[in-house]
């Protein structure tokens, strides 16, 4: 069994924005439930322990965690390089200054569209603006930025002046992550579902933009157009783990709705989850699965595809990914694909403290 | 100016005692460094001129240590 690489480590489910394509769960962990710094330390020096060497601290909006200096400080003195994932609200130069000081190594930033109007329809409140601000700052800190967009029907025709934008920010490095729908995203599959047509064409821009810029673009494949299923986070239990705000440990940021007793870190050891917890040996490796992927060629390519796509469309996660053209279930991906867009956003509530 | 290598803002060099290897990390990569490669980007402080770096390692070795390191420089690991 290989040691993880990295953690994702959902602060709080807290966040300003309420975007339509959410990926967290329809029910969100309450602050009171949250870990305590204390806790996170402890994470930290465990995960460390077990191999983690990056971190990405994220949410929610893990701005909202006051005692975040002391989130990346744990981190640092642990050895772990430490990234935030921001929506860039509440980002100050003071605040950012404290985080540098505590050891922050990188930021990565979301923004919703190349426009002010554009983005902040789609993240339902202004926030373009601090974003902006937020990405000046960070460079002024000669930090590494990196912008991230999640894309879908509203915002993949806008894909050049995302690059422009991602240009002028100074960023390094734009991933382009076609929307998945998990979480709250289900509740919007159709306002966001892009035509194959909008696919396309954005597809060819960004091949076209890579041979004229030195910027990293990361292209995460629509896996409901492509027939083929994404690699299920490099495997189950395999390369990384997800810590949510309330201490439960997850193979994967999807997985809260899988029918899988998620192990808590206030209960085990960290080390004990990756290695011996039901919940990451339950899809781990290829023994588990059932035909076509058992005998498939790609089955260590794509590690069958994702459990959560498939528990959600089939009801049984251990079935072949629907994406996947082999799977029996595939028309369930084409119809949806084929039946196109469209309807309102419906938007997050805004979280409060609860 | 002469080009004295250090690590990048964006990098971190680390030992693995999990995976008994030398990282050298930097944002959404981990790059698993030889004894080398290791050897080489240690020397990289800042201080040290090119060819001071190199006078470290054996001689006809030289090419490859200063390929080395302007292949990283390109990646943006060192400056």
């Amino acid at each position: 069994m290989n040691a993880p690489w990295a953690m994702l480590a959902e602060l709080t489910h807290g966040c300003p924005l309420r975007c339509p394509y959410c990926s967290n769960p329809t029910e969100l962990v309450v602050r009171s439930r949250e870990l305590a710094i204390e806790e996170w330390e402890r994470v930290m020096a465990e995960a460390a322990a077990l191999g983690v060497v990056h971190v990405h601290l994220s949410g929610g909006e893990p701005l909202m965690r006051r005692d975040l200096p002391r989130i990346v400080a744990a981190a640092e003195r642990e050895g772990i390089y430490g990234q935030l994932v921001t929506s860039g609200v509440g980002l100050t130069a003071k605040r950012l200054d404290e985080l540098v000081a505590a050891g922050l190594r990188s930021v990565q930033l979301s923004v919703q569209d190349a426009t002010a109007a554009a983005s902040d329809r789609i993240a339902g409140r202004r926030s373009f603006a601090a974003k902006e601000r937020a990405a000046a700052l960070v460079r002024d800190r000669e930090l590494p930025l990196g912008l991230n967009v999640v894309l879908h029907r509203h915002n993949l025709d806008s894909i050049d002046r995302i690059v422009e934008l991602g240009i002028a920010w100074g960023v390094e490095r734009i991933e382009l992550a076609n929307t998945q729908f998990y979480g709250w995203g289900l509740l919007n599959r159709k306002a966001l579902l892009p035509t194959r047509e909008q696919l396309a064409t954005a597809a060819e821009k960004v091949a076209a933009w890579r041979s004229r810029t030195s910027l990293e673009l990361i292209w995460v494949v629509p896996d409901y157009f492509e027939g083929v299923p994404k690699p299920c986070m490099g495997g189950w239990g395999a390369i990384s783990l997800t810590v949510a705000p309330d201490g439960r440990v997850l193979p994967c940021p999807a997985a809260y709705d899988l029918p899988l007793e998620a192990p808590n870190v206030r209960d085990h050891a960290l080390a004990w989850i990756w290695k011996d917890s039901p919940a990451f040996n339950a899809y781990r490796g290829t023994a588990w699965m059932a035909e076509p992927c058992a005998s498939c060629p790609r089955r260590d390519l794509d590690f069958g595809g994702c459990r959560c796509q498939a528990s959600a469309l089939t009801g049984d996660a251990g079935r072949t990914d629907p994406a996947c053209a082999l799977s029996p279930d595939h028309r369930l991906i084409t119809e949806l694909a084929s039946a196109g867009g469209d309807g309102e956003f419906v938007y997050r509530p805004v979280t409060r403290n609860a | 100016m002469t080009w004295r290598p250090a690590l990048s803002r964006a990098a971190a060099l680390r030992h693995c005692d999990v995976r008994h290897a030398d990282l050298l990390i930097v944002p959404e990569r981990i790059v698993v460094l030889n004894e080398e490669a290791a050897a080489i980007v240690r020397l990289c402080d800042g201080a040290r001129t090119v060819e001071e770096i190199v006078a470290e390692f054996p001689d006809g070795a030289g090419e490859d240590v200063t390929e080395f390191l302007e292949r990283v420089r390109d990646e943006g690991w060192i400056r």
